[in-house]
């Protein structure tokens, strides 16, 4: 599966472009603030219906426009498969396939897997809980069908139980049956949800020390492992146990949207010991887990982004890197860098078929 | 959006409470009723003000209706032992039409749905309780979209009602996950209708 081309309307500061991509890497070179971030971006929106970087899609129109439109063709099992999303000020965002419209997104989301390696994700180590959840998620909906509309009912069904806990103590009343009701459909979603993430987690951690030594020559250890109140109990008894807990608060307080990845490297949090190299080759080293994995799953190559790699690792490592295509490792590569002659020069010495796209 | 005119500002705004209207379709409707007659637009307007001061329920099954009691439960053909649950007007509109129905009505007035702050209390549920336990009705259908609320509220009433002697069922709703039954055609609703099945042999279906 590959991207053959892009084009691009109104969205962020490309007023009007169409890029025709090579099967193998595409490397945008510019200087800063040309938009080549907001290309890997777009390709982003085909691939997850959003965002990498700002999820209101309306800051990601053109300054003073109402609309962008985003289109791509992709390849995928010798068939030409084109995908539109536009987003629209009035009427909203609109995906289509083949000209045809997406009822539900979480439709579209996996038929064109990808991976993105930003300098953003060190809010994976940073940040809270949830966008260590988003992840995992968004990782899942690459190659588990079902699992995100899996997940939007168990977080409805979480919001009513909220609003029911929250009626109950201020209508000071209690109805059994409605509460038994949100339970078992609690349950049957989050026990699908948690297994799931538990064997993504499972599988990753397998490979991940393997890659971080590639990607960095020191001998720390790392560990990536899935924390959920649900390892500990099943989720019928945790529901039960916080019941009286829940109705003073009105919040659910257990269940899968209290899970969390823990990051370590030595048995420590990395947060709290790693460098900020030692960061950065942890995520990349995630990452490249995460790419290895899903291939693995789904029988073919993910689209990889490498936003400003060259920043992160040494020409040595990014040469390295960049090598995975010529061992089959990658599909499809996208990189973007300031520098056209080092990315020139790192891409020929490798010998790997490439595009050169300069952005100004 | 600056308005030259209060009073089409107040219009606007007025407009704009309707589901699914923005203040710019909002703009462009006050603007077509001023290009019609007078005569008209008051007809419009007063049409609503009737509505909302004369609004009549059947005081059996609670449809909206401008007598006491509606055509349905009026009409001595009716058989009233067997009773369908529906969530509103729309839906029991959308059954007439199928032509198939022989029965009765109970409109529920909405679903449970604590975030839309809607528990059992606010709809017609010790309504349909009571008029079980006179025991006319032998037969008790739930007519509900097949959405969590609607889901929900089967499962609310099926606890209510399993242990009286009566035969509860659901309409066949397999029809499609998720839509509103508003939505569904006349005939599919017809079938989903006459295969009906025992409401604890589909608890299952979202
Ligand atoms: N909604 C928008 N409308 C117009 N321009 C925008 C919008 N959002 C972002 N931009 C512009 O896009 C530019 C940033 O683009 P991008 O992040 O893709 O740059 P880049 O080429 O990746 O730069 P760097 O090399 O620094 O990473 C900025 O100049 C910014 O002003
Ligand atoms: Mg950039
Ligand atoms: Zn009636």
């Amino acid at each position: 599966m590959y991207l053959k081309n892009l084009t691009l309307f109104q969205f962020k500061n490309h007023s009007e472009s169409d890029y025709i991509f090579n099967e193998k890497i595409n490397c945008f070179v510019g200087n800063n603030g040309v938009g080549k971030t907001n290309i890997l971006d777009a390709i982003h929106y085909l691939s997850f219906t959003k965002s990498y970087f700002n999820y209101i899609d309306s800051q990601n129109i053109q300054f003073k426009n109402d609309f962008f439109m985003i289109k791509g063709n992709f390849i995928k099992n010798e068939n030409n498969e084109e995908i539109q999303c536009n987003f629209d000020n009035n009427s909203g965002k609109i995906i289509k396939k083949n000209k045809k419209k997406y009822k539900k997104f979480s439709e579209h989301i996996g038929q064109y897997p990808l991976i993105i390696i930003s300098p953003t994700d060190s809010n994976l180590i940073l940040e809270g809980s949830e966008i260590r959840r988003k992840y995992l998620d968004s990782s899942i909906s690459q190659y588990k069908k079902g699992y995100l509309q899996t997940l939007i009912n168990y977080n409805k069904v979480l919001k009513q139980r909220n609003f029911l806990l929250k009626q109950f103590f201020e209508r000071n009343y209690f109805d059994e049956i409605i509460l038994e009701r949100y339970n078992n459909e609690m349950i049957k979603y989050a026990e699908i949800i948690y297994e799931e993430r538990k064997s993504f987690i499972n599988k990753l951690s397998l490979v991940f020390n393997k890659y971080y030594s590639i990607i960095s020559d020191a001998q720390e250890n790392v560990s990536i492992t899935y924390h959920s109140q649900l390892n500990e109990n099943n989720i019928n008894t945790l529901l039960k146990n916080s019941l009286s807990k829940d109705r003073v608060s009105q919040r659910t307080s257990t269940g899968i949207h209290k899970d969390d990845i823990i990051f370590n490297m030595n048995e420590y949090p990395i947060k709290k010991i790693g460098s900020q190299g030692q960061q950065k080759s942890f995520l990349i080293a995630l990452k490249l887990a995460q790419y290895d994995f899903i291939s693995n799953k789904i029988g073919y190559k993910p689209i990889i982004l490498l936003d400003d790699i060259f920043d992160k690792l040494d020409d040595k490592r990014v040469k390295q890197l960049v090598s995975f295509t010529n061992d089959g490792f990658f599909g499809q590569v996208f990189i973007t860098d300031t520098h056209q002659k080092r990315c020139e020069d790192i891409l020929n010495s490798t010998k790997v078929e490439f595009k050169l796209i300069k952005i100004n | 959006m600056e308005f030259p005119s209060e009073l089409v500002k107040n219009a606007v705004e007025q407009l704009s409470t309707l589901p699914g209207v923005g203040k710019r379709s909002a703009l462009r409707l006050a603007l077509h009723l001023l290009k019609k007659d007078k005569d008209q637009v008051e007809k419009f307007g007063y049409s609503f003000i009737n509505l909302i001061n004369n609004i009549n329920y059947c005081k059996e099954c609670f449809t909206i209706s401008d007598s006491d009691l509606c055509k349905v439960c009026s009409n001595q053909n009716r058989d009233k032992s067997i009773i369908c649950v529906v969530e509103d007007i729309r839906i029991m509109m959308a059954i007439e039409n199928t032509m198939q129905f022989k029965g009765v009505y109970h409109v529920l007035g909405g679903l449970i749905s604590p975030m839309d702050g809607i528990s059992p209390n606010d709809l017609k549920i010790d309504e349909l309780i009571e008029k079980v336990n006179e025991g006319i009705a032998t037969e008790v259908i739930f007519a509900l979209s097949s959405t969590m609320e609607g889901d929900t509220t089967n499962y609310y009433l099926y606890k209510k009602l399993k242990d009286k002697d009566i035969k509860v069922s659901s309409i066949a709703r397999g029809i499609a996950i998720g839509d509103e039954l508003e939505y569904t055609d006349e005939v599919t609703l017809g079938t989903a209708l006459s295969s009906r099945l025992p409401y604890s042999d589909n608890i299952k279906t979202n």
